[in-house]
């Protein structure tokens, strides 16, 4: 049966779509281009917090412009992942500031904590950790963005509690 | 007590929403301009008013906006960046956060006098939670009358936007954002032809100012031009947010009159509240990770002995040789126990990591710059690469179509010129430094800016 399933064809709900039509129009006629980046990251809340090659055609459709002008963009762009990711992924800043105040300590105990290595996911499908450069949160380094919000003054000591909420926050969801 | 512009009312329960910001006088500058003022007139007050660039480059504000050729016979833009990504700063995201009608009452100001009825706010993506607080109060705004067609019966109209990044450090850079907004990667363009003011979004006369800016200008069409200029020294008028993290007792956002020592911003407890547990002053990054880093003997007082100030002249006194920029007022403070070699890896991995690529000196430059920092800070360095590093980050200086290739150059060169002993150190004792933390059990005093002194 697997064989004859149709190719994943992503579709946004009709609330989104009607979403889409209004960035479309903050820009000026012909130039619906300009709506790729707000329109990439509806489509990466959406579908699965990455985007797929399918993903990226679906957007080219919408917009009306070639498939290669969103992959060109979609790699260029680092908060746009391009493989699976974990439930809720990790974003933890790496950058001088966080590092004078301990960031390097944060991210190996994540690394052992989840037994991953920056990039992958945790076993259990939960956490994606990926270091990323600076979050504008330097006066209340260390941080690490998890989805819409940061997460500010970690510390080695406060993170294993911060993680069990994420885990159950996401947990309850499902 | 500083006198306080941008944050006076930051603490007022509810500054948030339009009522309590229109409480505390807010719009007024509006009201003041569309009613009273020609949008030459505006221009004029924020020419007189000395405000430059708060982004990090310095320019004169007011010169700028004349820069927009109205009679092009094309729509003229405002496109605030608010792509705030300079590693140590924060303080546009301060802003946003807590008082967005302060921009939204700038763009307004700034919109009426360069004459565009579109507005961009181009906002970093990660900021996620702000997008609403933006779009709310752009809401409440329209609701009001402030935005729309025929503002206050005067017959301008205006449209903000509100457009996320994607997480690209290089879309600060105006023409890199500009081409972002229109859709496509983050690549900055020639100039010429592609001047923003003549040549920018959609080919259009574009004026791009960064959020500090902007929101300074209800407070210099309220108070006047002239009387902003009196705050501050010199040609470093008005207030400046700084950004204070790293090393301190009391990291974050401060307004501080332009012209306040560097000294008293590091120890009063009105501001950073000195060093972290009892330790010393090692170094300074004054303006954001760009901006050359000083030792602490030269970011307290010039080489010829006098108190450094923050202006953006004084922070320059010396040059590159002994002195630095105010840049974007990202003031990243170091103590005793800091690796400089370690500090500037991290750094340059960041430049090699947000180089779009466009330019080979800069494309190949920042990585060569990481790989041989990498080296020399896990104790496999060879005695030539800091010479080799030297060289690079000059055959970086001056070759890129952007600035980002002299950003990553600068730190590598002042890292090594102020602190060529921390380099040495690595390269004499490779088994130490393969702990990451050598200099937190063993502090390295570098001795060889003293020589200069």
């Amino acid at each position: 049966m697997m064989n004859n399933q149709p190719k994943y064809s992503p579709t946004f709900s009709a609330d989104t779509l009607a979403l889409v039509q209004r960035i479309i129009a903050r820009y000026p006629e012909g130039k619906q281009k300009s709506a790729l980046l707000p329109v990439l990251h509806l489509a990466q809340a959406e579908f699965g917090g990455w985007l797929s090659p399918e993903t990226m055609d679906y957007v080219a459709s919408l917009l009306g412009i070639q498939p290669i002008e969103v992959y060109e963009v979609a790699t260029f762009y680092t908060m746009f992942n391009l493989k699976p990711v974990g439930k809720c992924v990790l974003e933890v800043c790496r950058t001088g500031p966080c590092m004078l105040r301990g960031s390097d300590d944060i991210i190996e105990h994540l690394q052992k904590k989840l037994n991953i290595r920056d990039g992958e996911t945790s076993a259990d499908g939960m956490f994606t950790l990926k270091s990323v450069e600076c979050l504008a949160s330097c006066g209340t380094a260390p941080v690490m963005q998890v989805g819409n919000h940061y997460i500010e003054n970690l510390t080695c000591e406060n993170l294993d509690g911060i993680l069990d909420r994420i885990r159950s926050e996401n947990e309850s969801k499902t | 007590m500083t006198r306080q512009v941008l944050l006076k009312d930051i603490n007022v329960p509810g500054i948030l929403s339009y009522e309590v910001y229109r409480r505390q006088g807010g719009y007024s500058a509006v009201e003041k301009a569309l009613r009273e003022m020609t949008p030459e007139q505006v221009t004029e007050e924020v020419k007189l008013s000395g405000l430059r660039g708060r982004g990090g480059a310095g320019f004169p504000s007011g010169l700028k906006w004349t820069f927009i050729n109205r009679n092009a016979g094309k729509p003229v833009y405002l496109v605030c960046n608010a792509d705030e990504s300079e590693p140590g700063t924060f303080k546009d995201r301060y802003l946003l956060e807590h008082i967005p009608h302060l921009l939204i009452e700038g763009m307004i100001l700034s919109s009426f006098a360069i004459g565009a009825n579109t507005a961009y706010i181009y906002m970093r993506g990660e900021f996620r939670w702000i997008f609403p607080i933006l779009e709310r109060a752009i809401a409440e705004a329209r609701a009001a009358g402030f935005l729309g067609d025929n503002i206050l019966g005067s017959g301008f109209s205006l449209e903000i936007y509100v457009h996320p990044g994607g997480g690209a450090y290089i879309c600060g850079e105006e023409t890199a954002l500009l081409e972002s907004l229109e859709g496509k990667r983050g690549n900055p363009r020639l100039k010429p032809p592609y001047f923003p003011a003549v040549m920018g979004l959609y080919h259009c006369p574009t004026l791009v100012n960064n959020v500090e800016t902007l929101a300074t200008v209800p407070a210099i069409v309220n108070m006047g031009g002239a009387e902003y200029a009196r705050i501050g020294v010199g040609k470093s008028t008005g207030t400046k947010l700084i950004s204070a993290s790293g090393h301190i007792n009391k990291p974050g956002v401060y307004e501080i009159e332009l012209g306040l020592p560097v000294e008293e911003f590091i120890y009063s407890d009105e501001y950073c509240g000195g060093i972290w547990k009892g330790r010393k002053l090692k170094a300074v990054v004054a303006g954001g990770s760009s901006v050359p880093i000083l030792p602490a003997d030269l970011i307290l007082k010039t080489a010829k002995g006098e108190p450094r100030l923050m202006t953006y002249e004084s922070l320059a006194e010396g040059g590159f040789e002994s002195g630095t920029m105010l840049g974007s007022g990202g003031f990243i403070v170091m103590d005793e126990t800091t690796c400089i070699v370690r500090n500037l890896w991290n750094f340059t991995r960041f430049y090699h990591h947000e180089s779009c690529g466009q330019c080979s000196p800069c494309r190949a430059g920042t990585g060569w710059m990481e790989k041989v920092l990498h080296r020399i800070e896990h104790g496999e360095g060879r005695p030539h690469d800091i010479d080799l590093l030297d060289d690079v980050a000059k055959k970086i200086e001056g070759k890129t179509i952007c600035p980002l290739g002299d950003a990553a150059a600068w730190p590598v060169s002042s890292a090594i010129r102020h602190f060529r002993d921390d380099f040495e150190y690595h390269i004499k004792y490779p088994e130490k430094v393969k702990n990451p933390k050598h200099f937190e059990l063993e502090p390295l005093v570098s001795r060889s800016h003293l020589a200069t002194a």
